[in-house]
């Protein structure tokens, strides 16, 4: 359970990019959340596990506040969510396994994981994160050999491994061509549903925000505008959202016709 | 994760062989450690000698800031000699730079040859060149000059040889239509695309000539690095300080003007 | 047609050429006085009248060396004194790589909260780098005693300031994403820094020290002219005993191993990236 209460958010030179926002996510929903570019998406996102800081309010996950939590009391709550980023951040230099197995390391001492001696355990939940996103004969290969859409499921595995019980998505499929658009959101769904983790996903396609999301939420300048199941997003609640009508860059399907 | 039967160990990918990192870093290993052993290098020779060394730097201070006076001659004459060596090395530069670069030399055994003597000019390091020419012409700024403007020549004639090989092809061809000799398209074609790139180089140069010939001295060619072997020599160690003091303030003046110039050019 | 375009006469007026601006001519007056205040210093005597036959001497040096100096069952021959120079160039660079690591982070501005905490890095820095390595062997002799670990420390100590700065380069250019990235997952500094730091920056370090090893070798040549182990010291020798011969030798050995260590530490460099 996360839940946002009188989140705010003011940048050093005073503009608002988070304004009073309140939400609760129950555990297992797939939440997508919309807007334009700069409406707040991304810093809603990383403030979440803190990536970025807030300036009022609080954030709790289950229970725990993450605002107040410093040390090790922050590291044991950021591992237990996952993030995806848009353009991967993968180590491009170091093997697949490896980035699989940096979800780990936030499990074990300092000392043991910088001398590499991981439980033989990790090794296999790394291995089983990678066969559930269906590369893992890739295991040994440079992350930089993987085209995109492969790199971005190394991610996915890298979230799995490091066993957490919220992925947040930052864009997932921003720089990813329409089919393998689809192969990650699929990926994403079914760990959604398989493993009953709460994903909350930016995505900038409407279309794809319908398909896949159970809950969505809108955002505009800061605000939440739009909080409801997908029946109730109809094409009007999208334009409210965006401010202006529905344009084809937003329509993952119109593109690729 | 227990949705899926776990992954069996023999359906996983093999682990590549680490055989070869484990050599090369035992093989870098011994090395340092044959290296050690032959240049009998101790932590605790090191820690004994450390006492020593500090005694020396607490002797260099306060400087004896007097001595400025006797050294500003050497100094101007490090200068003269940096400036001068540059130079000549630069003109010397220019034709060798052409020949060696393969798109306007066209012919290989022209190309070739000359880059490999260029190659081993430059394994020649400028205190060595320094010394060389001290025992052929004897003691004085001269030789000093001569040795700057050898190294000059072999880094600036590289730097530009380099730079040469990536000019834009268009105006050469241009210049070949409209009938131009080879002369004719250096001037016209080559020239107006290096020369910002060249008096960068040779800024470069002078500046690393600045701190050579601060210790060209050293070996007698000239400069105030003569006065390192007085001073050190009568154990003045204070007036050491000044010249290194002194030395540092030119060198870091001269640099900044060079990066503010070479800023410009580019 | 030709005839008609010769009659209309051309405005040559209307396209005048632009004026090259005054401190363009300023410049040039300044350079030509800087350049005859050089050169009119500079004492053109002094030349011995035997130059030209030393010179020749060592050129016949270099074509018939002294083969029977490579190697000499007892006491300094040429190849003790190369391998002694290798061996200060590399044990010179290993130390001077693992000092400046601290110091590159400390000097890299993405590494820092403040602009005052890597510039002070960068200033340190340039200072170490400005300050002669031949000047830092004397003094290491002083506490160490003439011999080849006074070269050692010192090309270890002046060999910090360069490639402190290439490594805090190489810093600066890295990729924040697998930093933040790492942060996500809950990792600690450390962990960071080890997952997702040290791999990008690892190959340009290498490849980077491998090129100070290169300027190494060379400087490493020289510091036996001051007393600080290596060839330098029976070159300086034979130099000043007038044993062209000897010279011819030795300054065919540097070269060669000059050549031959840039051929490979090239090669190494150019699999890095």
């Amino acid at each position: 359970m996360i839940e946002l209460k009188n989140v705010s958010k003011t940048y050093p030179n005073g503009t608002k990019g988070l304004n009073d926002i309140n939400l609760s996510i129950l555990p297992g929903e797939f939440v997508v959340i919309v807007g334009l570019s700069g409406a707040g998406k991304s810093t809603l996102l990383r403030s979440i596990n803190r990536l970025h800081d807030i300036t009022e309010g609080d954030i709790q996950i289950d229970g725990k506040s993450i605002t107040r939590a410093s040390g090790q009391q922050l590291r044991e709550i950021r591992r237990g969510i996952g993030m995806i980023f848009q353009s991967f951040n993968l180590v491009k230099r170091s093997t697949v396994l490896r980035n699989v197995m940096a979800g780990r390391v936030g499990y074990h001492s300092t000392l043991r994981t910088m001398l590499g001696l991981f439980p033989k355990e990790d090794t296999d939940i790394a291995f089983e994160a990678l066969n559930r996103v269906n590369i893992m004969e890739k295991a040994y290969a440079r992350a930089d050999e993987l085209s995109g859409g492969q790199q971005q499921r190394v991610a996915i595995a890298r979230v799995l491994a490091q066993e957490a019980k919220i992925i947040l998505a930052d864009e997932p499929v921003a720089s990813l061509d329409p089919l393998t658009t689809k192969q990650v959101m699929d990926d994403l769904k079914r760990i959604n549903q398989e493993l009953g983790i709460t994903t909350i996903v930016n995505l900038h396609f409407i279309d794809l925000a319908r398909t896949y999301a159970t809950r969505i939420i809108g955002l505009r300048a800061g605000e939440v505008v739009f909080d409801g199941p997908v029946s109730e997003a109809t094409d009007e609640v999208f334009s409210a959202i965006y401010g202006r009508p529905i344009q084809q860059d937003e329509l993952l399907e119109e593109r690729v016709v | 994760m227990n949705a899926k039967p776990t992954v069996q160990v023999n359906d996983r990918p093999k682990a590549p062989n680490r055989l070869k990192h484990i050599l090369t870093a035992v093989i870098l290993l011994l090395l340092l450690w044959g290296s050690a052993v032959q240049t009998e290098s101790s932590l605790g020779e090191l820690a004994s000698g450390l006492p020593n060394m500090l005694d020396l730097l607490r002797e260099m201070f306060p400087p004896r800031w007097t001595y400025f006076n006797n050294i500003v001659e050497a100094m101007l004459e490090t200068i003269r000699m940096a400036l001068v060596g540059t130079t000549l090395g630069a003109i010397a530069a220019i034709p060798v730079a052409l020949l060696c670069a393969s798109n306007l030399t066209r012919t290989g055994w022209i190309y070739y040859p000359v880059r490999f003597l260029l190659n081993l000019v430059r394994t020649i390091p400028d205190l060595l060149l320094a010394a060389l020419f001290v025992a052929i012409f004897g003691l004085g700024p001269l030789p000093g000059i001569f040795a700057l403007a050898v190294f000059s020549m072999g880094l600036i004639a590289k730097l530009t040889y380099e730079a040469l090989e990536t000019i834009d092809h268009g105006p050469l061809e241009a210049m070949t239509a409209a009938g131009a000799n080879s002369l004719q398209r250096i001037i016209f074609a080559v020239i107006p695309q290096i020369q910002a790139h060249f008096a960068s180089y040779v800024l470069y140069t002078f500046e690393i000539n600045v701190r050579a010939a601060a210790i060209l001295g050293l070996v007698g060619a000239g400069g105030i690095g003569h006065y390192y072997e007085v001073t050190l020599g009568f154990l003045e160690y204070d007036k050491t300080c000044v010249i290194i003091i002194f030395t540092l303030a030119i060198v870091l003046l001269i640099d900044y003007m060079s990066m503010k110039l070479r800023e410009k050019l580019l | 047609m030709m005839n008609r375009a010769m009659k209309t006469k051309l405005d040559t007026q209307a396209v005048r050429k632009p004026k090259k601006k005054a401190y363009r001519w300023l410049i040039y007056a300044a350079l030509a006085l800087i350049y005859i205040w050089a050169f009119s210093g500079i004492p053109y005597t002094g030349i011995k009248d035997s130059a030209g036959q030393i010179f020749k001497a060592i050129v016949a040096g270099i074509f018939s060396p002294d083969w029977d100096y490579v190697y000499l069952p007892d006491g300094e021959d040429l190849l003790r004194g190369l391998l002694d120079t290798l061996a200060i160039s590399m044990l010179g660079t290993f130390i001077s790589t693992l000092i400046c690591i601290p110091f590159a982070f400390w000097a890299a501005t993405n590494m820092s909260s403040s602009r005052w905490v890597s510039g002070s890095g960068k200033m340190f820095l340039s200072f170490i780098r400005t300050f002669p390595e031949v000047v830092m062997a004397i003094l290491f002799i002083k506490a160490v005693g003439p011999g080849s670990f006074a070269g050692v420390l010192a090309l270890g100590l002046h060999s910090v300031g360069m490639l402190g700065k290439l490594f805090a380069d190489e810093v600066e250019n890295l990729d924040k994403g697998p930093v933040e990235a790492l942060i996500a997952t809950g990792a600690s500094r450390l962990q960071i820094m080890w997952f997702a730091v040290i791999p990008q920056v690892l190959p340009g370090f290498l490849s980077y020290t491998l090129y100070r090893f290169e300027i190494n070798v060379r400087s490493a040549t020289i510091l036996g002219i001051i007393g600080a182990g290596g060839i330098g010291t029976p070159l300086i020798f034979a130099l000043s005993s007038r044993n062209w011969e000897r010279v011819g030798i030795i300054l065919l050995g540097i070269i060669v191993m000059i050549t031959i260590i840039d051929m490979i530490s090239g090669s190494i460099r150019k699999k890095l990236v």
